[in-house]
């Protein structure tokens, strides 16, 4: 890509953006008694204390996990949406390391973490396995698959680490060995961020300068292609979503015993879907999601803040972010100006080659 | 295990299966259609959560049931013009427009609710309308049968009726027959006249007003209110039971059927002392297990035919794996 064409990919990213507020500006004004305040608490409320930023940065990082596991699997061209169902499933296997286990400090949340990350990544090799083996939609599959592990968690939870004594159905305390230190005070905002900076480190390079990474790319680009280069396609497709799915349950683990102190979601918590709308934003590169996340993380704190000062429900959120998949996704939006842009690149070329 | 037999084997069973069986035989139908135009309508879930909520709303208003299924199917109707507009016009990825009706659905319902019913859970302060249930004369006085067959809500029948006009449709009208040349080859399609964009509109369209009866049945019929994300996982099990149906009208009744005997199944079973759990999870199992079955025998059926063409139809049929 082009330095012209990647400022392109800006603009359009910008202007979809744009026009995803506008949406949400149309809404306020149709919705709320007091649009102005309920604008202000939207746009700027998460500047406005440093708790609320901090609710912010601690939101952001499971969604820097969810998409980066998307952005690899959709690299392939594999949509797998088990990194919903891979998130919860690694959080319960490490919520089970954390109560059961009696290890040291430092080593607990790691072997926590480890066990929740590789049950993620057998839980989205599955859809995997599936296809290359007997040609199942990894698609259908995988969602089918994220009820199931919803379920089979629960299950768990409610009869082998359930607290009784616990008002709530909730599982019992962690051990304090297994928790995350907390990074920043008086926020929930654990160590754990290194862990996603270095993630994206790793995956960008894995994904850039790895042959494995290329082949990923590759088959996802054109998979006959791939396989008549010699690639083993069927192989590329199975590693893509186990190595996602991995990523999505250390992101589960992370979250768990970096935010809370025992296991206690009712609910499948939504972060595959939104690593969907991360990978889409970051254009599936690893090195854009943090910005991605931390983008669709401010959206989001920002209706809930203005949710609860005004009259205006956070759901409506989804409608703004349903507008940007589509039209960053849209490869018709702004088409005209992109192949302008490519015709004088293209013409450039041709007059500079006939100069030599 | 006597018990469960004796509750599955007993008529209200039946009636129950046939009961909810109904929105994913609809939603079924509405991923049919829409594949045979070579176009995934993966938004099936999102279209009947919108379709349920406009029943109660329009039924509300108005006080009329009838108004209330029209503009469920309207609303269906129109996001399946939606979900065209962005896949066709927009050019974006169908899975990921699907993807962001259904978020924008499942937030947008909820949201919407909020401002029309004060709540953000279930609709109960609006006084929305029931779909009429109908008792078949003759049909009814059946021992057995009748239990099973009659007293159905008025659009299990329609569901039922809906696979045969279907089958009509696409394989006896001029219409189906475009809209299954262009899912088999848009090329081709192209080149004798047929607009094959217009096709593809046009098949989106009726799947989501398919689903929208889905929904309507969900929320006028099922039940008699709308509440949060009441689908449940439908739009999604109607994608696996038309794939396992061999994308046929009546292997969607088949294999709609079979979810349904899942799903009543573990309506029963919540009465026992089986973790709920495991009861919930029954439906989504059975899709799974229901899919592979279908795709090995559908593999080793394709192999067979190979074998039988002799070694040339190897190297074609061997790059199946990365490609969708």
């Amino acid at each position: 890509m082009t330095k012209q064409q990647r400022l392109f990919e800006v603009v359009r990213t910008g202007l979809a953006i744009l026009i995803a507020l506008v949406i949400a500006l149309v809404i306020i004004l149709v919705v709320s008694d007091d649009p102005g305040d309920a604008l202000y608490k939207f746009l700027l409320g998460p500047l406005g204390s440093f708790r609320h930023f901090g609710n912010v940065i601690e939101l952001m990082i499971p969604l820097v996990f969810t998409g980066i596991a998307i952005s690899i699997m959709f690299s392939a061209a594999q949509f797998n949406l088990g990194a919903e169902g891979g998130f919860f499933i690694g959080a319960i296997a490490t919520a089970f390391v954390a109560i059961k286990f009696n290890l040291p400090p430092v080593i607990h949340p790691i072997v926590a973490i480890l066990f929740g990350s590789l049950v993620g990544s057998l839980f989205c090799g599955i859809p995997a396995v599936l296809k290359v083996k007997w040609g199942a939609s990894e698609l259908v599959s995988s969602l089918m698959f994220n009820y199931i592990a919803f379920f089979f968690g629960l299950f768990l939870i409610n009869y082998y680490l359930r607290d009784a004594s616990a008002g709530a159905m909730v599982s019992f305390l962690f051990k304090p060995t297994a928790l995350l230190p907390k990074l920043v005070p008086k926020t929930r905002i654990s160590v754990g961020i290194f862990a996603a900076v270095a993630l994206v480190a790793v995956a960008a390079l894995f994904m850039q300068k790895t042959r494995w990474g290329f082949r990923i790319r590759l088959t996802g680009a054109n998979a006959k292609f791939s396989q008549y280069s010699g690639i083993d396609t069927n192989a590329v497709v199975v590693y893509s979503q186990v190595i996602g799915g991995f990523i999505a349950g250390l992101g589960g683990s992370i979250e768990l015993l970096g935010m809370y102190t025992r296991f206690s979601w009712q609910n499948l918590p939504g972060y595959g879907w939104d690593g969907v709308i991360v990978a889409i934003l970051a254009r599936n590169n690893p090195l854009f999601v943090p910005i991605a996340a931390f983008f669709l993380a401010y959206l989001r704190i920002g209706a809930d803040i203005m949710s609860r000062y005004s009259d205006v429900p956070n759901e409506f959120v989804a409608l703004i972010q349903g507008t940007i998949i589509i039209l960053i996704a849209a490869s018709s939006f702004l088409a005209k100006y992109r192949h302008k842009l490519v015709f004088k690149e293209a013409t450039r070329a041709v007059s500079a080659g006939g100069d030599r | 295990m006597n018990q469960v037999l004796s509750l599955i084997f007993a008529p209200e069973f039946g009636y129950s299966v046939l009961r909810v069986t109904t929105p994913i035989l609809f939603a079924t139908l509405g991923a049919l259609i829409a594949d045979k135009a070579g176009v995934t309508n993966i938004a099936l879930e999102g279209i009947m959560l919108i379709a349920a909520l406009s029943g109660v709303v329009f039924s509300a208003i108005t006080g009329s049931a009838g108004v209330g299924l029209l503009a469920a199917v309207a609303a269906g109707g129109l996001v399946g013009l939606f979900l065209a507009y962005c896949a066709l016009k927009l050019r974006t990825d169908i899975i990921l427009s699907g993807i962001a009706i259904n978020l924008m659905a499942s937030g947008g319902t909820v949201f919407a609710l909020f401002l029309i019913a004060g709540d953000k859970g279930i609709s109960s302060s609006l006084a929305s309308k029931v779909l009429p249930k109908l008792t078949i004369p003759g049909i009814s006085s059946i021992p057995v049968l009748g239990t099973i067959l009659s007293g159905h809500n008025v659009l299990t029948y329609l569901a039922l009726a809906m696979v045969a006009v279907t089958f009509v449709f696409l394989y006896k009208t001029p219409i189906g027959l475009r809209i299954r040349a262009v899912g088999e080859n848009p090329n081709a399609a192209a080149s004798v006249g047929i607009g094959v964009t217009k096709i593809q509109y046009m098949a989106l369209a009726l799947s989501g007003m398919m689903a929208g009866l889905g929904g309507a049945y969900m929320s006028m019929g099922y039940v008699s209110w709308f509440s949060k994300n009441m689908t449940a996982g439908r739009g999604f099990i109607a994608l696996a039971a038309e794939a396992m149906g061999g994308a046929t009208p009546l292997g969607s009744l088949l294999t709609s059927l079979l979810f349904g005997f899942f799903d009543a199944l573990s309506n029963t079973l919540q009465l026992m002392k089986i973790p709920s759990e495991f009861v919930n999870m029954l439906p989504y199992a059975a899709t799974v297990v229901g899919l592979v079955v279908y795709t090995v025998q559908k593999t080793r059926r394709e192999r067979v035919a190979r074998e039988a063409a002799g070694p040339t139809g190897n190297a074609a049929a061997s790059g199946n794996g990365a490609t969708r």
